[in-house]
């Protein structure tokens, strides 16, 4: 069996409604249920052979997308390709490409009630590129017993079958939904240098969703980040680590210097202001906020991720910055 | 590692410079593969990849077919002479720079400099574990 190059995947202007439906309450009055959108529009590629991270959150439409790329459900409206570089088609109702593409969901599809070995033989009928040694040593390193039922196992253990069972089956599309809900910390790490090592050995397209920003965001190479279905931005990750960018000093000083920036978010601290701007400042700003007496800071992906997906209601109160977290981001000049 | 505000894989390249600059990794020395780099420190392998390609360009590291990435010969030299040309632009002036802010006197900075400059040339070597 030769294997497929990774797939690339492409979402033009892809919208998801789910209808008004009725539903019965528990005394048998019917109830509307109203419509909603979850997608609205959502335009980003998905490219060929890279980490994509895909941050939201939660209710954002992140598993909305994922299910439209493993051809799980079709779009409302646009369109939605997947398929080797160069080459996309719609992967509905086909076989060549759907058997190329893995969604692993948090406890993964896996027969729960038969023993492990059971749902690691089926995945290895389905799947032509599956390692089923890889697949035991993986199971081992998580420590899920082969003769245990999935329906037997704690949720941690689930997840980390699921994950067994994407990174076994080195799918060109592999797909992890939040797959890492039910695991502890030092199972997530395990699960990432995996990842990590299983990608650079057999490369292929791998998509995360999280919300986890901080403790992923160095896996990806590629980030999309959605909000109210729609796309925030989806850009190479090196690009996001030096976007956002605050400025501390006076108030006016600092008010001065973000004129003619998106400004983010804005803390008062007596006569001292923290902005943090959309963007990356230029070195005569660097110059001029030195002169001021104002210091400049770099924001990382998390930070941009709560600022452009905070609601109206979110609005934090004035506050003192918290400065006792990530310092090294604060205080660098440059 | 690599917590700075610069993007990391400029800080990698920077951590081998530094490396190599300090004789920790010598001429020829195999440097760790993306992959090693991808799982050691826990990023993807194309950020790795990316310093690499910065460092071949720069002729601090040079790659064999089908063995990986090795440190080029004469890189440690090249590194100096670079980082000498810069040294007193990046390092110094800024360093005078405060000094003056902060009313230190020339003459201070002599008496310091003279009670603390290291014996001709033995200074470059650390001995120091990553």
């Amino acid at each position: 069996m030769t294997a497929l190059p990774p797939f690339a995947a492409r979402f033009q202007d892809v919208e998801v409604t789910f209808p008004r439906s009725w539903t019965a309450g528990a005394n048998g009055t019917a109830y509307r249920v109203p419509g909603s959108t979850a997608l609205d529009g959502v335009t980003c590629d998905v490219p060929a052979g890279q980490i994509t991270g895909l941050l939201g959150r939660n209710g954002a439409g992140k598993s909305t997308m994922l299910g439209l790329l493993a051809a799980f459900r079709r779009p409302t409206g646009g369109t939605v390709l997947t398929g080797p570089d160069g080459d996309l088609r719609d992967p509905w109702e086909d076989a060549a490409l759907t058997s190329a593409i893995l969604l692993v969901q948090e406890s993964g599809d896996v027969f729960h009630d038969q023993k492990v070995a059971a749902t690691l033989a089926y995945y290895a009928d389905l799947r032509p590129e599956w390692d089923a040694g890889y697949a035991e040593e993986l199971l081992d390193l998580f420590e899920v017993p082969l003769r245990t039922k999935p329906s037997a196992l704690s949720r941690g253990k689930k997840s980390a079958l699921a994950a067994t069972l994407g990174l076994a089956a080195r799918a060109p599309l592999t797909i992890f939904d939040e797959v890492y809900l039910g695991m502890d910390t030092p199972t997530r790490f395990a699960f990432y240098d995996a990842l990590l090592a299983d990608y650079a050995e057999h490369p292929r397209t791998i998509v995360l969703s999280s919300h986890l920003v901080e403790e992923t965001e160095r896996l990806f190479e590629h980030v999309v980040l959605v909000d109210r279905g729609r796309v925030v931005f989806a850009e190479p990750a090196e690009e996001l680590r030096s976007r956002a960018s605050s400025l501390t000093g006076p108030t006016a000083v600092v008010e001065d210097l973000a004129a003619g920036h998106e400004v983010l978010h804005r803390q008062h601290l007596g006569p001292t202001t923290r902005i943090t701007v959309n963007g990356a400042l230029s070195d005569d700003d660097a110059r001029a906020a030195a002169a001021a007496g104002a210091t400049i800071g770099h924001e990382g992906l998390e930070s941009l991720f709560v600022h452009l997906t905070r609601t109206s209601r979110e609005a934090p109160a004035t506050r003192v910055p918290d400065t006792d977290r990530a310092p090294a981001r604060k205080e660098e000049l440059r | 590692m690599f917590d700075g505000p610069e993007p990391i894989y400029l800080q990698i390249a920077q951590m081998i410079r530094a490396q190599v600059l300090s004789g920790e990794l010598d001429e020829e020395d195999q440097v760790m593969s993306t992959t090693q780099f991808a799982t050691t420190f826990r990023i993807n392998p194309a950020t790795a990849q990316k310093a690499f390609g910065q460092l071949v360009e720069e002729q601090v590291l040079y790659k064999r077919r089908g063995l990986g990435m090795f440190v080029a010969p004469g890189a440690r030299e090249r590194l100096r002479a670079d980082l000498r040309e810069r040294y007193f632009d990046e390092v110094l002036g800024p360093a005078l720079a405060q000094a003056s802010l902060l009313g230190i006197s020339a003459d201070d900075i002599v008496a310091y400099v003279g009670g603390h400059r290291p014996s001709n040339g033995s200074a470059a070597r650390h001995e120091e574990e990553s």
